[in-house]
């Protein structure tokens, strides 16, 4: 009876985590993965002088996993989403989550140790998509707003849209998409997703 | 002048002619129009000269000179607090004027900021907005860029309050307007370039995303959501 307790118990400890580590609550995420992100570059030689190569690396081993780019892709075509084919829509992800985070990068390369405020997050536990903010101080001027919209999946909490400063980005491709897909069709816009992808290779 | 303004009317008559139909903007032809001519402004004088400037000044000089400039707008932004009915704010924005022209020498140093009050961002277009006037169609400035009717109206009030026109001599004046458009150019060099890397169509990105902006910042940053779908 002992030994059917405690073999109880080592399972109730060992194989089933507490349910918080199980899936990290949105906004520990969000703080987590930015402070490691910052402390890496800070840290790292080869960024600070510069390289945007190994810059991209990191943000593709540490951010990249916690960003739902097939649902940003979908939510940026709007309506024309549903005329993609599934190869189709494999392209536009894989061209548009490329530009994304370059795009990124470029923002990171701009930091300079200026401090976050991580706000507590005002969602109920049971919501399942929730906006987490994060406020990027910097003294003489307004905080620039950090709006995270997550959504829960069975592997975690993933960004769908990022807002900066007011701005959706995902909702500000979407005109830029409309148009594209109404002049040259889908195909046109995974050419210039593309070309565009190309010519920021190039410069680096 | 006469001359001007027929250019000015023949473009939008031509512009009006040749959209293609985004309801914000109808005037899409002539702002791309002024927009080009922007660019080709930036590209030779603002965008090289603002370089300069950051290359020549040390961050910590540049902070100074943007604090100065943004200690007396702190005025201004107090005043559209209280016209927005935002009266905690006001009091905010002059505190922090008091403070920065003081402690801080004649608003170098944003001393406020690190005693906790904290800088916002607010100006006659915004006011209007609270107001309930909707933006009306997109603008392109000339030198100035992205507006909207509603708010080029309310730069037009901001420049005509704003105490930096009083200066005299007026080449002190004009020394303070030069270094004070210069100062912000610099401040925009990452932007402007991300931006660059960003987008398939610049118009429509900048436009796109300063509309949004704008209503983010109506709504001091909590604007109704609006769900994508």
């Amino acid at each position: 009876m002992r030994k059917t307790f405690a073999v109880a118990m080592a399972a109730c400890l060992g194989f089933f985590p507490p349910a918080a580590s199980a899936q990290e609550a949105p906004d520990a995420l969000v703080k987590s993965v930015t402070l490691e992100v910052v402390d890496l570059i800070a840290k790292d030689k080869e960024i600070k002088a510069g390289s945007r190569a190994k810059l991209i690396e990191v943000i593709e081993a540490k951010v990249l996993p916690h960003f739902n780019f097939g649902a940003m892709t979908a939510l940026a075509m709007g309506q024309n989403w549903g005329k993609a084919s599934p190869e189709q829509k494999k392209r536009l992800t894989a061209e548009f989550k490329t530009l994304l985070v370059r795009t990124y990068a470029s923002a990171l390369a701009a930091y300079s140790e200026q401090k976050f405020d991580f706000r507590p997050l005002r969602a109920k536990p049971t919501d399942t998509d929730v906006t987490v903010n994060v406020r990027v101080l910097q003294p003489g001027a307004q905080p620039v707003t950090l709006d995270y919209s997550m959504e829960k999946t069975a592997a975690g909490w993933k960004v769908y849209d990022v807002m900066v400063g007011g701005v959706s980005l995902v909702a500000n491709y979407r005109t830029e998409f409309a148009n594209t897909v109404r002049a040259s069709g889908v195909d046109g816009l995974i050419r210039d997703l593309e070309k565009k992808n190309r010519s920021l290779q190039e410069k680096k | 002048m006469k001359r001007v303004l027929a250019v000015i009317l023949l473009a939008l008559a031509s512009g009006c002619a040749t959209t293609n139909g985004d309801e914000r903007d109808p005037l899409e032809g002539f702002n791309r129009g002024v927009y080009r001519f922007n660019e080709e402004f930036d590209e030779h004088l603002a965008k090289p000269v603002a370089t300069a400037y950051r290359k020549a000044l040390h961050p910590e000089i540049r902070s100074r000179v943007s604090n100065f400039f943004g200690n007396i707008h702190d005025i201004f932004i107090g005043v559209n607090n209280i016209l927005q009915g935002k009266l905690g704010d006001g009091v905010n924005d002059w505190t922090r004027f008091a403070f920065n022209s003081t402690f801080g020498l004649l608003g170098l140093h944003d001393v406020a900021s690190e005693w906790g009050y904290e800088k916002h961002n607010e100006d006659f277009g915004q006011t209007f907005g609270r107001w309930r006037v909707g933006p009306g169609p997109y603008l392109i400035l000339p030198f100035l860029g992205s507006s909207t009717l509603r708010d080029g109206l309310g730069t037009v009030v901001d420049y005509t309050v704003a105490p930096l026109g009083e200066v005299r001599p007026i080449a002190l004046r004009n020394s303070l307007h030069g270094l004070n458009l210069v100062n912000t150019r610099a401040e925009l060099l990452d932007a402007s370039r991300l931006l660059e890397e960003a987008a398939l169509d610049k118009y429509v990105f900048q436009r796109d995303a300063y509309l949004q902006r704008r209503r983010s910042l109506i709504y001091d940053g909590r604007p109704p959501r609006e769900k994508l779908e």
